[in-house]
């Protein structure tokens, strides 16, 4: 393998150089190197980058921005992004938490991703050279992408309206049957004012549960009353089959695993 | 293609080497260094087979490139034993016949040398958790969790 790595002080610098065709980013290497060691022979050069802002977590408020380069173990252990451990340590083991970025994470295919599951269910904005993006409009456009991701910003969810669940077979580290993010706002007396839903694994990237969103609306967190949502949860879905699930499985575990999270 | 300077310490060890731009970590140290503990088994992250400790931290050497190491405390499972001696997690793997045909241990070995460090007596779960990252298609895991609860135990009596 020969593999050109082109180390830049300056997104700036490193975004004219990944213009060229043939070039990757090179983040935590988990996505890009793991390419390239499978014989991926459209990655002929990696640019990255060693600028400090782009491994800055910086929470103000509720307002947090996390630079590119952040990584999964940095998320775990920060004590006041409690809230997205779960999220962070989902992914991977010990050795790959230390090195899969927020960046890369981004660029995902699923089954992985799952940390960005958690972040289009916050409507994180994502910040590129070229300015910033909504996540959602982020992840349609991903595969033409070019500009280099310097970071992520989303406003912290208290912890009592995000849940997080990864659902794998293997424990306590496997890869992903499906994850799902929730951000419910409630009233007082319990009725869902507002939600958000993503899923992982049940379409090429991360998507929204828009059905089960609106459906949600106005309901208590029953079985009963939640039985509406869960009905179209798989609305709009189109899961992976892959040796983890097939397609048909994904979907049919969706609504069960979705009623679990919001029951819990 | 030019080659690159990598330089960084293994084991206590300086060690200064030209490889070629993109060359991983595992390459460069088994195929050009001579250090043959971290094993190539998957080469996508999976395995866990080829763990390393860089800076402190567990790193699979398969997904690191070596030029992006430069200046940086590496150690493997090969630095581990001191004067013939073997380390207590070492001792440990042998003694609970948590090793079979041995090429997950160094992996499982730095991950669980990673937990020890910063954690003197992990749980059980501390400990799976810790090697959840780490593939054995061998013993079952039970072995080698009991070993790693051994060696944190050996090495708490040592400390006290």
């Amino acid at each position: 393998m020969t593999l050109a790595l082109q180390t830049f002080s300056t997104v700036k610098d490193a975004n004219m150089a990944l213009q060229a065709a043939g070039t990757r980013y090179l983040g935590g290497g988990t996505l890009v190197v793991r390419a390239a060691n499978e014989g991926d022979v459209s990655v002929s050069s990696l640019v990255r980058v060693t600028e400090p802002s782009l491994s800055a977590i910086a929470v103000s408020g509720g307002e947090t921005r996390l630079g590119a380069s952040v990584t999964m173990a940095a998320i775990a252990r920060h004590p006041e992004l409690a809230a997205l451990a779960p999220a962070a340590r989902a992914v991977g083991g010990p050795a790959i938490r230390n090195m899969a970025t927020v960046g890369g994470n981004l660029f995902a295919p699923a089954p992985y991703g799952d940390f960005t599951v958690a972040m289009l269910a916050l409507d994180a904005i994502v910040v590129t050279e070229d300015g910033q993006v909504p996540i959602q409009t982020f992840l349609a456009g991903r595969d033409a992408s070019r500009a280099i991701v310097t970071g992520i910003t989303f406003v912290l969810p208290r912890a009592e309206s995000f849940r997080f669940l990864k659902v794998a077979r293997v424990k306590p580290k496997g890869v992903s049957v499906l994850s799902i993010a929730t951000l419910l706002q409630r009233a007082a007396d319990g009725t869902v004012t507002s939600a958000r839903i993503a899923l992982g694994c049940m379409a090429d990237r991360p998507m929204r549960a828009r059905a089960a969103e609106r459906a949600l609306l106005g309901c208590r967190l029953t079985a009963e009353e939640i039985a509406p949502a869960l009905a179209v949860a798989g609305e709009g879905t189109s899961p992976i089959t892959d040796p983890i699930a097939s397609a048909w499985y994904r979907n049919e575990v969706l609504p069960v695993h979705l009623g679990r999270l919001l029951l819990a | 293609m030019a080659k690159v300077p990598v330089q960084f310490t293994l084991n206590g060890s300086e060690k200064a080497e030209f490889v070629d731009s993109g060359t991983t970590l595992l390459h460069a140290l088994r195929d050009k260094i001579g250090d043959t503990s971290p094993k190539g088994g998957c080469h996508q992250g999976t395995c866990g087979a080829c763990s390393v400790i860089i800076d402190g931290e567990l790193r699979l050497s398969c997904l690191t490139l070596a030029e992006t190491c430069n200046g940086a405390d590496i150690r493997t499972t090969s630095g581990l034993a001191e004067a013939g001696v073997l380390h207590p997690l070492q001792r440990a793997f042998l003694d609970a016949f948590a090793t079979q045909c041995g090429f997950c241990t160094p992996g499982m070995i730095m991950a669980a040398k990673v937990l020890l460090d910063h954690t003197a007596n992990p749980s059980r779960e501390e400990v799976v958790e810790a090697l959840s990252g780490n593939i054995c298609r061998c013993t079952g895991y039970e072995p080698i969790i009991q070993a790693v609860l051994t060696a944190a135990r050996a090495n708490s009596q040592n400390a006290a």
